[in-house]
C-alpha cells in the first residue's frame, strides 16, 4: 500500500487522539482512540472504518488553514481507495476501473451489449418471451461464471483484508453487529440520530443515509427477484415471462424503483458534495459505479415496461449487458466497498468485544 | 450612516451567538459583525469542548445531579473566593434552563469523552466539540433573519451622554459606520495582542503561548476602557494552562494539553524542581501550572517521566523527547545534564513505598524529606527509556473586560450605558477574579449572553 498516504493518515490520527471532540460521530474515533501508536493495519482498518460522513471535518478547530491540515475524511479515503486497488485480487485491474470508472463502465455495458445483440444474430434461440432473444442455457452459461468468478475474488480480497488487519475468528455475535450497523446505517447517522453532513457543508441531513439505503435495499430486492426467478424455473419447472403478482415481479419492480431512484438521489447528492472531502482520484470511478447501479435498476424497469413492444430486444440486451458489466466490476469498483465495510464492521465488533 | 439594524452584536462565538439569536427571536434585527474569516469564525468557543451545568436530576447527557451549592463551593476552590458571588450565583442556578434551549438551538450532546469521566456529572460536551456548537447556532441564527459579516473589524464606538451613538467597522478597505439602536459586545479578551499582555506582565509575556483565536485582540475593550466604560478586573489575571512547548504560537487548542504532569517531576531551565506535582488530581491542578511556569526562568518548564508512566495519560500531539539515559534526555532537552542527574537522584532517594500507587486516585505515595514535596503519585524515575517534554504558558483568556450588573449592562461612572450590553469573555472578569472552572466559561457565555440579547431587544423595541 503507499506508505505516504498511510503517513499522511497516522499525522492526522495522532492529532485527533489527543483531541477526541468527535468521540460521539461513528464508529472511527472510539476505535482510533483505543490505540496510542498506528499499525499499517490499524490506519487501513480505520479506513474501511470511515464511511465519510463528514462530522468530524466541518467540527475540526484543525481544518486549513490552521497548520495543522486536517482533513481526515479525505485522508482516510484516500487511504481506503488504495487499499481496495491492493486487496483486489488481480489488482492490476482494480486499477484499471476503480480511478476511471466512468469511461470503462459505459465502454463495458455497449460491449456487453454488442455481445448480446451477437448473440440474437447468430440465433440461438428455442424459446418464447426473453428466451426468443436469447436461449436461457446461453443466459446460464454467461452468468454463471460472470457471478461465481467475482465472488471467488472477493473471497482472496476479504482474506487478504483479514490478515492486514490481524483479524481474529468470527462469531456470529460479530456478523450480528456488523449487519445491524449496515441495516440502519448507523454511522451515517451522525451519533446524534439527524444525519449526516454531506451536500450543504456542515448541515446534518438523512438525504445521503435514506439514499443510501434506497439503492441497498432495492438492490437486495432485485437480487432476490432474479433468485425467485431462478427457483421458480428449476425447482418449479415455471420459465419467465412471469405476471405482475408473482415473486419476482413482486420484489423487482419496488427493488428496481428503488435502486434507480436511490442511484439518481446519490448522484446528484455527490454533485453538491465538496469534492475536497473525499479521495478525488476516484470521483469519476464512483460517479460510474453509481451511474452503472442506477442503469441496471433502470434497463430492469424498461424491459418490464416495454417487453411486449419491439424495443424488447434491445433493451434486454442493454439490460442484461449492464448487469454483467456490474458483476464482473464488483470486485474492481466502488461495489467492493459493501464487503470491506461489513469486514471493517465485523472487525469492530471484534474490538469492542475484546 | 446605516440604520437598518436594530441590535449589533461585536464578536461571533457563544456569547455572540446566543444574544444574536435571543434578540431575533424577541424580534429585533440583528447583525453580528465577526472579525475573524468564516474558516476562523467563533472566536475561543471554536475550541470550547462543554458546559458546566447545575442540574436537580439527570439532564440531558448529565448523570445524576449537580446543586448550586455543590456547583459555587467548586467555583470557590479554584477563585480563592475572588468570585463576585450575586453573579456567579445567578449564572450557575440559569445554567440549567441553558442545556435545553441550547438543544432546541440546533446544539447536540454526548457521553463524556474518554479521558474525561471525571465530567461526566458536572459537564455537558458538545458533541464535535465547540466549532459544532458554533456551526449548529450559525445555521440556527440564519434561519432567525440574523445577518453577518466576516473579516469585520470594529474599530470604534462613540459614547456620547451614556449612549453609543454609532459604531465604526473595517472590513477589507472599506470603512463602514452604524448607527444601531443598541449594541453587545461580545468580542472577547485581549490575550491575542501580545504588546498588550506584555505591558501587563513584562518582557515574559512574549514567550507566552495563545491557546485559542489570533483575533482577540481587545479592541473594542481598549476603545471602551478608554471612554470611562467601567472596568473590572486584572491585567495579568486569566485562564492559563501548561501546555506543549511546541504548540503553534496561536491557536494549538485542546490538543497542546499534556497530562502527565502527576506522574512526573517537572523542572526549571536549571533542572530544580518548583512545585509538588502531586498537589491533587491533574482536572484540578491544571488551570494553575500556567502561571507556574510562567514565573520560571525563560517562563519554560521541563516535564520528566520514565517508562512506566508513559501510558497512563492522554496521548500528546507531539510525541516526547526520548532517551535511554537522563543526562542524554538532559542532553536533548537543553538542561544541565549534571544538575538533572542530582535532581533526579534526590528526588528518588526521597521516594519511600510505592506499591499504593493509583493512577487516577490520590494515592499519598509521597515523597518524604523533599522540597518542595511531591505529594501522591510519587513514584522513582529510574525505568529506561525516559522520556520529556517541554512547558510552556498557553494563555485562553484574559479576565481584564468590561463591568456588567445582573442584566449584564455596562456601565460609566454609576449610571448605566442606556444601549450597551456585554456577555462572554469579554465581561467574564466581573464573576471571576481569578482561577478558573472547567466549562464556566460556555456558562457565562451562553447566560449572559441570552440575557444581553434579550435586554438589548427590549430597548430597542
Amino acid at each position: 500500500m503507499q506508505t505516504d498516504l498511510i503517513q499522511e493518515a497516522r499525522r492526522q490520527a495522532e492529532i485527533c487522539n489527543a483531541c477526541r471532540y468527535c468521540e460521539g460521530y461513528c464508529s472511527v474515533f472510539p476505535s482510533l482512540h483505543a490505540n496510542r501508536a498506528f499499525s499499517d493495519g490499524d490506519i487501513t482498518q480505520l479506513a474501511n472504518l470511515c464511511h465519510n460522513c463528514r462530522g468530524c471535518y466541518y467540527a475540526c478547530q484543525y481544518t486549513a488553514p490552521h497548520e495543522f491540515d486536517l482533513n481526515l475524511p479525505a485522508a482516510l479515503a484516500e487511504v481506503r481507495h488504495d487499499s481496495w486497488e491492493e486487496l483486489a485480487y488481480p489488482s492490476v485491474v482494480a486499477r484499471q476501473f476503480q480511478k476511471n470508472g466512468m469511461a470503462v463502465a459505459i465502454a463495458a455495458t455497449l460491449c456487453f451489449a454488442v455481445l448480446f445483440a451477437l448473440a440474437k444474430w447468430i440465433g440461438l434461440r428455442e424459446g418464447e418471451g426473453f428466451y426468443a432473444v436469447m436461449s436461457h442455457n446461453l443466459m446460464v452459461a454467461i452468468f454463471a461464471p460472470a457471478f461465481l468468478f467475482p465472488l471467488a475474488s472477493l473471497v482472496v480480497s476479504l482474506r487478504r483484508y483479514w490478515s492486514t488487519v490481524d483479524g481474529k475468528p468470527v462469531t456470529f455475535n460479530h456478523i450480528k453487529q456488523a449487519f445491524g450497523a449496515v441495516a440502519n446505517m448507523r454511522n451515517l447517522a451522525g451519533g446524534h440520530g439527524d444525519g449526516c453532513n454531506f451536500e450543504d457543508e456542515d448541515r446534518f441531513t438523512q438525504a445521503r443515509r435514506t439514499a443510501h439505503q434506497l439503492v441497498l435495499y432495492g438492490f437486495l430486492l432485485c437480487f432476490a427477484s432474479t433468485s425467485s426467478g431462478t427457483i421458480l424455473h428449476y425447482v418449479f419447472d415455471l420459465p419467465a415471462p412471469y405476471g405482475l403478482f408473482s415473486l419476482p415481479k413482486l420484489l423487482g419492480i419496488p427493488g428496481g424503483l428503488m435502486m434507480t431512484f436511490g442511484a439518481i438521489w446519490l448522484f446528484h447528492l455527490k454533485l453538491k458534495a465538496d469534492p475536497e472531502l473525499g479521495a478525488k482520484a476516484a470521483r469519476s470511478g464512483e460517479f460510474g459505479f453509481i451511474a452503472l447501479l442506477g442503469f441496471v435498476g433502470f434497463s430492469g424497469l424498461a424491459l418490464y415496461g416495454l417487453g411486449a413492444t419491439t424495443l424488447m430486444p434491445v433493451i434486454l440486451a442493454l439490460h442484461l449487458g449492464s448487469v454483467l458489466a456490474f458483476f464482473l466490476l464488483t470486485p474492481y469498483t466502488k461495489m467492493a466497498h459493501g464487503f470491506y465495510r461489513l469486514a471493517a464492521l465485523v472487525r469492530d465488533a471484534q474490538r469492542k468485544g475484546a | 450612516m446605516n440604520n437598518l439594524y436594530d441590535i449589533v452584536v461585536i464578536g461571533g462565538g457563544n456569547a455572540a451567538l446566543c444574544a444574536a439569536m435571543t434578540a431575533a427571536e424577541d424580534g429585533a434585527k440583528v447583525l453580528i459583525l465577526e472579525a475573524a474569516p468564516k474558516a476562523y469564525r467563533g472566536g475561543n468557543s471554536r475550541h470550547t469542548r462543554n458546559f458546566r451545568c447545575m442540574h436537580s436530576g439527570p439532564l440531558g447527557p448529565l448523570i445524576e445531579s449537580y446543586s448550586e451549592e455543590e456547583y459555587f463551593a467548586d467555583l470557590m476552590k479554584v477563585t480563592d473566593g475572588k468570585t463576585h458571588e450575586g453573579l456567579a450565583r445567578m449564572a450557575i442556578r440559569r445554567s440549567e434552563e441553558c442545556l435545553p434551549w441550547m438543544e432546541s438551538h440546533g446544539v447536540r450532546f454526548q457521553p463524556s469523552l474518554s479521558g474525561t469521566l471525571s465530567l461526566a456529572r458536572t459537564n455537558a460536551f458538545f458533541l464535535g466539540g465547540g466549532k459544532g456548537l458554533v456551526n449548529a447556532y450559525y445555521r440556527t441564527a440564519a434561519k432567525l433573519g440574523v445577518d453577518v459579516e466576516y473579516d469585520a473589524k470594529v474599530t470604534h464606538l462613540e459614547v456620547e451622554d451614556g449612549k453609543v451613538v454609532y459604531l465604526d467597522y473595517v472590513q477589507g478597505e472599506q470603512t463602514h459606520r452604524l448607527a444601531p439602536k443598541a449594541v453587545v459586545v461580545a468580542s472577547g479578551g485581549f490575550q491575542a495582542d501580545m504588546d498588550w499582555l506584555a505591558r501587563a506582565w513584562g518582557p515574559a509575556a512574549k514567550n507566552f503561548l495563545i491557546r485559542g483565536t489570533p483575533y482577540n485582540r481587545g479592541v473594542v475593550l481598549a476603545d471602551l476602557l478608554e471612554q470611562g466604560v467601567e472596568q473590572v478586573g486584572d491585567p495579568t489575571q486569566c485562564h492559563a494552562v501548561a501546555i506543549d512547548g511546541r504548540a503553534p504560537k496561536f491557536d494549538g487548542g485542546i490538543v497542546t494539553r499534556l497530562d502527565c504532569v502527576p506522574f512526573s517531576i517537572v523542572v526549571n531551565k536549571n533542572a530544580e524542581r518548583f512545585y509538588d506535582e502531586g498537589e491533587d488530581i491533574w482536572p484540578k491542578r491544571y488551570a494553575i501550572w500556567g502561571r507556574l511556569v510562567a514565573t520560571q526562568p525563560d517562563q519554560v518548564g521541563y516535564v520528566i517521566i520514565d517508562a512506566k508512566s508513559l501510558e497512563l495519560f492522554m496521548p500528546s500531539v507531539f510525541p516526547p523527547i526520548k532517551a535511554d539515559t537522563i543526562e542524554e534526555l538532559a542532553q536533548k532537552m537543553g538542561l544541565p545534564a549534571d544538575g538533572l542527574r542530582d535532581t533526579v537522584d534526590t528526588f528518588n532517594a526521597a521516594c519511600g513505598d510505592t506499591t499504593g500507587f493509583h493512577p487516577t486516585d490520590l494515592d499519598g505515595v509521597s515523597t518524604s524529606g523533599l522540597t518542595p514535596p511531591k505529594t501522591n503519585w510519587a513514584r522513582p524515575i529510574t525505568q529506561a527509556p525516559f522520556y520529556g517534554y517541554s512547558l510552556r504558558t498557553g494563555v485562553t483568556f484574559t479576565y481584564l473586560g468590561l463591568k456588567v450588573d445582573d442584566a449584564a449592562q455596562c456601565s460609566m461612572g454609576n449610571l448605566p450605558v442606556r444601549n450597551l450590553w456585554a456577555a462572554g469573555e469579554t465581561m467574564a472578569g466581573s464573576i471571576l477574579g481569578k482561577g478558573y472552572l472547567a466549562g464556566f466559561g460556555m456558562t457565562i457565555g451562553t447566560v449572559f449572553g441570552r440575557i444581553a440579547g434579550k435586554e438589548a431587544a427590549k430597548y430597542a423595541n
